[in-house]
């Protein structure tokens, strides 16, 4: 850890300020602190943020979900609400990390959630992520966790995180406060973006704009849930996950918002696959056109060739279950 | 930088860098070493400690960050000589082996009770809705953020089970 | 001092009174790791500490030219960097004696190769993270084993009848390769050396296994008397081979406090304990089995290619309990050692049969499916009379009644010989089961115990805990033998002022000095029974009274000064004239996701015969923590190099996957009652590793019984799994 400022915010408008001069957000920690240590994350100046509010989780005007991007991870997945209505969300958080750890990360902080890319996690090894333009170590190299979809020649590294996949599937929007008192409203497919040529960028956020919310649209009918599979039975990232909100009526598909984890640079989202399902007949032939139209235009590079057909399984396990079609 | 906070009911102040976490303020500044360091990274456990009621990682937070919170780590929980029930527990059902993530998983499991009693759910929970009951697998997946190489898992889960169903036995004594 | 014949012992431990030998009794030190209160390496905040913290190479192969220290004198508090000649390059094998290879040639991508020391733990981090180094690298390196001869190994190599022959005659053949990965013995506690010299003598206050030796080590990497070196380990934070010899850590620290006059703590970050400390050499294994249509082996061929560092002599000994497991009168065996650029590979966990058993119980359940022949039944055929290559004939054998017990208690006869045949929802149910096996020794170990005229005794050697129960069973022993409540005995451990012990490694830990207390409390019984006026025969001593035909004199009165006695017990040739070793019988359910190839373990029982239990308690619980690794090195273990530079990518917590709680299911252990005379003076044998033995292949073994999938390159991490998979 380099020697850094700390200053210890009251008010959004302290962050924000603190934020315009160049400084970091702290919230939990637990992944700013980790990559602090290993000096991946150099930042001068640390603004805590954990102490001005946006702690709650309050109802919208549309029966919807105003979460303050300081709840507590553990807190979220604990809420009453979410818990009810949006149970995919809940169920992803509860994937993810420990009890330990859910109870430092909060909503804001697990979106900006950086990659475990061991090359991005070792100074010693080029990465464009880490250092642009010093070439990506990953793609020759060890990539078993590494993306499957949506990778550039810069960058084939994964979003690790869980609850984020689950608001994808969820289309919850991101809002944020900007340093000049702007303010912005961002779906959350729109919120993490693909490498292209520019990895360092894990989002859309700007230097110094502060997360305050994450809104999660009114609850829809259906099935929810979210499916993760790692290498061990708990505390481990995904090698895939999918969020998924499947409704049918009558035999027919009426929604299937479906979101991928373990698998790009963000979670993933086909608005394709949606098109694909919804107001089809939910039989087994389907369901496999639309695993194959999903993993169309995967690419892996050696040691994660088996998220390929491991996501295919998954997908047409899990669509097949919740539509009510024999695999 | 001056940090006021009360641990195991007692008020500390730390004058140290920003850069000293909540772990290696209790062990190199407060010489309160029963708090482990076993990756430093929020990967292992070993070093968690209850903030406010909620067990965190200590290693994964700056000490400057915890102004008037109050920290209970293992040495507020029992002494060698009054153990508390669930350290008891751990004895008697050998819960260890070679000790170094022990206070770690003494810790979680007071707080990861405290969370099931509240009724959150966890990873293993079949349904969302309904109470929690401390099975085992539940208890497995709840302290799964607790590394023990040594793996005295079963026995740990034997020691948590017993103290969680309020069903608390004593061992031979040592 | 007694040096001992450690056949004829004359009075044994079952004919003592106290009754506590052999008791589930609570450690002593229990209490006081369950409340913090345990002293670990770094926990002595002696005054005036500095802190280091070691630099790593960030090349595969060259040389180091220069450390620019100035690149961070910006640093508040730095007090020193330093570097040099002195360095160790890796840790010292188990039992060197020795320094390992010193100096500035780097031979591994994250070799420590400087350390920089500042007042504070924060300072330190920052400079070894910042600080400018000047490599000379070199192309030579080699990093893939595939890519290197391997060096045959002589005294591993067997050529006994005609296997190929004996191939082409069987009525059942088997010929499989499997590959193993590295392990890491990821200890809890990481590496961790206090070093504080005081008027020329060094105390270094460390996280080591095996003391005398490290002393040894220590002094001479320093090139000064061993006499003046005292090392301290009172409680060690796990081990399993990774503290066995000298780290550099502890190098680094006795240089810098030397220099600055003051105490000097270095501890290894997590992912420097991955990329410095022994890992566990990579293997590819051919096993080749040829049996009748009984299953009776006839041949039997198991040969293995594992990696080290140029000059290391170590190479993992996998073919260990293949030599005297099974019969099969033409044998073929051999080992190949190839030099690769990767971290040093040493002891970790029962080298040899971790790995070698593993691979050798996957070839039997093989040939168990081919032949059609129940997997245990096929072991029960398969146990011989007599050593297969050398003829002598085996110490007590509890295999056959492991077998056994083992099957009859798991359920067995439920098992379904159809793969696949078992079906809950998405999980596919199987049954697996292998062999244990570890060979057994005993080494030499020294203990000093005192009977104080206050009825209570002392314990003292310079051995270690290391989770292990050293405590509990010493103090039981004494206990014991002198007719005390365990409460009335403490045992002082880990300081190489008191007697030189065998220390803890190779499962010879709890034999051998237990031993040496055993025959240290002997000498203290002839001299009460000489105060009594009988023979030690007649002698009975128990609750701290000494009793004697119809006359009993509690010790408080009898005693008018104490008792101090120090023996040692070391191996005899007699023991060279059998084949000793522990065994073992693994069960496992498994249940495998048809769907995504995750497996979980559903059920474990280990039932095991490691002569003398002398403690119910600590021995069960190694026993469930060695088949814990078993799930770890079957499920999910694997260190993970970049085939381009040799460097670690998976070299945190986080990545290397040891199992978690979740992983493992309620797990039963069985211990057969055996006494091995020809063991130790005790009658124990080893026990903390012979529960890794063949338990990763128990899973595996299920994985198959489940799904019918078998996964012949470990770990059967899901990827593996799917593609075998409908």
């Amino acid at each position: 850890m380099r020697p850094f400022a700390y200053e210890r915010c009251a008010t959004s408008d302290d962050a924000l300020r603190s934020g315009a001069k160049g400084a970091r957000f702290l919230a939990g920690g637990t992944n700013l602190l980790d990559l602090m240590k290993l000096q991946i994350e150099t930042p001068e100046q640390l603004a805590d943020i954990s102490r001005i509010g946006f702690d709650s989780i309050d109802e919208t005007a549309d029966g919807g979900l105003r979460i303050g991007a300081l709840v507590r991870n553990s807190d979220c997945a604990a809420h009453a609400r979410i818990r009810r209505d949006y149970p995919v969300l809940a169920r992803a958080i509860l994937a993810g990390a420990s009890g330990q750890l859910r109870n430092r990360a909060t909503t804001g902080g697990n979106l900006c959630q950086r990659t475990r890319c061991s090359y991005f996690y070792d100074i010693a090894m080029s990465c464009n992520k880490r250092d642009p333009d010093t070439g990506c170590s990953a793609i020759d190299g060890q990539n078993r966790n590494m993306a499957i979809l949506g990778t550039s020649p810069s960058c084939i590294a994964t979003y690790p995180g869980d609850m984020a996949v689950a608001l994808h599937a969820l289309d919850a929007v991101v809002e944020t406060e900007g340093t000049g008192g702007t303010s912005r409203r961002l779906p959350v497919r729109q919120f993490h973006r693909l490498p292209q040529d520019t990895p360092q960028k894990d989002n859309a956020l700007e230097p110094g704009e502060l997360i305050t919310c994450v809104v999660l649209p009114p609850p829809v009918p259906g099935q929810q849930g979210y499916r993760k599979v790692r290498d061990r039975a708990s505390y481990a990232f995904a090698l895939v996950s999918i969020a998924y909100v499947i409704d049918v009526a009558d035999g027919i598909i009426t929604r299937a918002d479906l979101a991928f984890g373990g698998v790009a640079h963000k979670p993933w989202h086909d608005p394709a696959i949606a098109q694909m399902l919804v107001g089809q007949r939910a039989e087994a032939g389907l369901i496999r056109a639309a695993a194959d139209a999903l993993l169309a235009g995967a690419q892996s590079f050696g040691d994660n060739d088996f998220k390929i057909p491991l996501m295919r399984r998954l997908v047409t396990a899990t669509l097949s279950e919740a539509t009510g079609v024999r695999a | 930088m001056k940090t006021r906070l009360v641990i195991n009911g007692q008020d500390h102040e730390v004058d140290a860098d920003t850069r000293v976490t909540l772990l290696d303020a209790l062990r190199n500044h407060l010489n309160l070493t029963g708090t482990k360091k076993g990756c430093d990274h929020g990967q292992c456990g070993a070093c968690t400690v209850l903030v406010n009621g909620r067990r965190i990682n200590s290693c994964l937070s700056l000490v400057c960050s915890h102004e008037g919170d109050a920290v209970t780590t293992i040495e507020g929980i029992g002494t060698p000589d009054t153990l508390a029930p669930l350290q008891q527990a751990f004895v008697s059902h050998d819960g260890y082996q070679c000790g170094y993530c022990t206070p770690g998983q003494i810790c979680s499991a007071l707080a990861m009770m405290d969370e099931a009693a509240a009724g959150w759910p966890s990873a293993v929970t079949a349904d969302l809705a309904d109470p929690v009951t401390l099975s085992d697998a539940e208890i497995g997946e709840r302290m799964s953020g607790n590394l023990c190489r040594c793996a005295a898992y079963s026995n740990i889960v034997d020691a948590i089970r017993e103290v969680a169903h309020g069903d608390v036995a004593h061992g031979e004594a040592a | 001092m007694t040096g001992t014949d450690t056949t004829k012992q004359g009075f044994m431990l079952d004919e003592a009174a106290q009754g506590v030998i052999g008791t589930p009794m609570d450690r002593p030190d229990g209490p006081l790791k369950v409340s913090g209160a345990a002293t670990y390496a770094h926990e002595w905040n002696l005054p005036g500490t500095a802190h280091g913290v070691l630099v790593r190479a960030t090349i595969a192969h060259g040389r180091l030219d220069h450390v620019n220290a100035t690149s961070i004198a910006d640093i508040d508090g730095l007090l020193g960097v330093y570097s040099g000649p002195r360095f160790l390059r890796n840790p010292a094998q188990g039992g060197a004696e020795e320094a390992p290879v010193q100096g500035v040639d780097i031979e591994y991508f994250g070799q420590p190769v400087a350390l920089v020391v500042a007042e504070t733990f924060e300072a330190a981090r920052d400079g070894a993270m910042r600080i400018q180094l000047r490599m000379e690298a070199d192309d030579s390196g080699v990093f893939d084993p595939a890519n290197s001869p391997a060096e045959p190994q002589e005294d591993e190599a067997l050529e006994q009848g005609d296997l190929d022959q004996a191939m082409q005659d069987a009525a059942h053949a088997i010929d499989v390769t499997y590959t193993t990965p590295g392990h890491n013995s990821a200890a809890m506690e990481p590496h961790c050396s206090i070093a504080h010299w005081q008027d020329g003598r060094l105390t270094l206050r460390g996280s080591y296994q095996m003391l005398k030796y490290n002393k040894m080590e220590l002094a001479d990497a320093l090139d000064i008397d061993p006499a003046r070196v005292r090392v301290l380990s009172p409680y060690v934070g796990g081990g399993f081979g990774s503290k066995l010899g000298l780290a550099p850590e502890a190098l680094a620290a006795a240089i810098a406090a030397r220099d600055l006059d003051r105490p000097v703590v270095v501890a290894l970050s997590r992912q420097q304990v991955f990329e410095v400390v022994m890992r566990r050499s990579e293997s590819t294994q051919r096993v080749r089995l040829a049996a009748s249509e009984d299953g009776t082996l006839t041949g039997l061929g198991h040969s293995g290619l594992v990696s080290n560092l140029p000059g290391e002599s170590f190479a993992e000994p996998l073919l260990q309990a293949t030599r005297f497991l099974y019969g099969g009168q033409n044998r073929t065996l051999s080992l190949g050692l190839s030099r690769v650029n990767r971290l040093c590979a040493g002891s970790v966990r029962a080298p040899g049969e971790a790995i070698g058993m593993q691979v050798l119980e996957n070839a039997m359940d093989e040939l168990a499916c081919a032949a059609d022949i129940d997997p245990v039944e096929l072991r029960l055929r398969n146990i011989p009379e007599r050593h297969p290559e050398t003829g002598i004939p085996f110490a007590s054998r509890k295999l056959a009644q492991a077998l056994q017990q083992g099957a009859e208690s798991f359920g067995w006869n439920r098992r379904q010989t159809q793969t696949g045949a078992c079906r809950e929802g998405e999980w596919l149910i199987g049954m697996g089961m292998a062999t244990a096996a570890r060979v057994n020794w005993l080494s030499k170990s020294a203990a000093r115990v005192t009977l104080k005229t206050d009825g209570t005794a002392l314990v003292e050697t310079d051995m270690t805990d290391i989770g292990t129960g050293t405590y509990a069973i010493l103090t039981q022993i004494a206990a014991e033998m002198l007719g005390l409540t365990p409460g009335a005995v403490t045992t002082t451990l880990g300081d190489t002022d008191l007697p030189a012990a065998a220390g803890s490694g190779g499962s010879w830990g709890a034999s051998s000095s237990g031993s040496s207390v055993f025959l240290a409390c002997q000498e203290i019984r002839k001299d009460i029974a000489r105060q009594m006026g009988c023979t030690p025969e007649d002698l009975t001593l128990k609750n701290g009274t000494a009793v004697c035909g119809n006359r009993s004199t509690p010790l408080t009165d009898l005693l008018t000064r104490d008792v101090c006695r120090e023996a040692t017990v070391k191996p005899d040739k007699a023991m060279k004239d059998k084949q000793s070793a522990s065994y073992g019988a693994h069960f496992c359910e498994v249940a495998v996701n048809a769907v995504t190839g995750e497996t979980r373990v559903r059920r474990m029982l280990g039932v095991f015969g490691a002569g003398r239990i002398l403690n119910e308690k600590t021995a069960r619980s190694q026993c469930i923590g060695a088949m814990t690794w078993g799930i770890g090195m079957a499920l999910h273990e694997d260190l993970m190099f970049d085939l381009r530079d040799g460097h670690l990518t998976n070299r945190d917590l986080a990545e290397y996957h040891i199992p978690v709680n979740l992983d493992v299911p309620h797990q039963d252990v069985i211990f057969i009652e055996e006494r091995d005379d020809d063991a130790s003076p005790i009658q124990a044998k080893g026990l903390g590793e012979l529960g890794i033995c063949g338990a990763a292949a128990a899973v595996t073994n299920a994985i198959y019984n489940a799904c019918g999938v078998r996964v012949r390159e470990y770990p059967a991490t899901v990827d593996k799994i799917i593609t075998g998979l409908a």
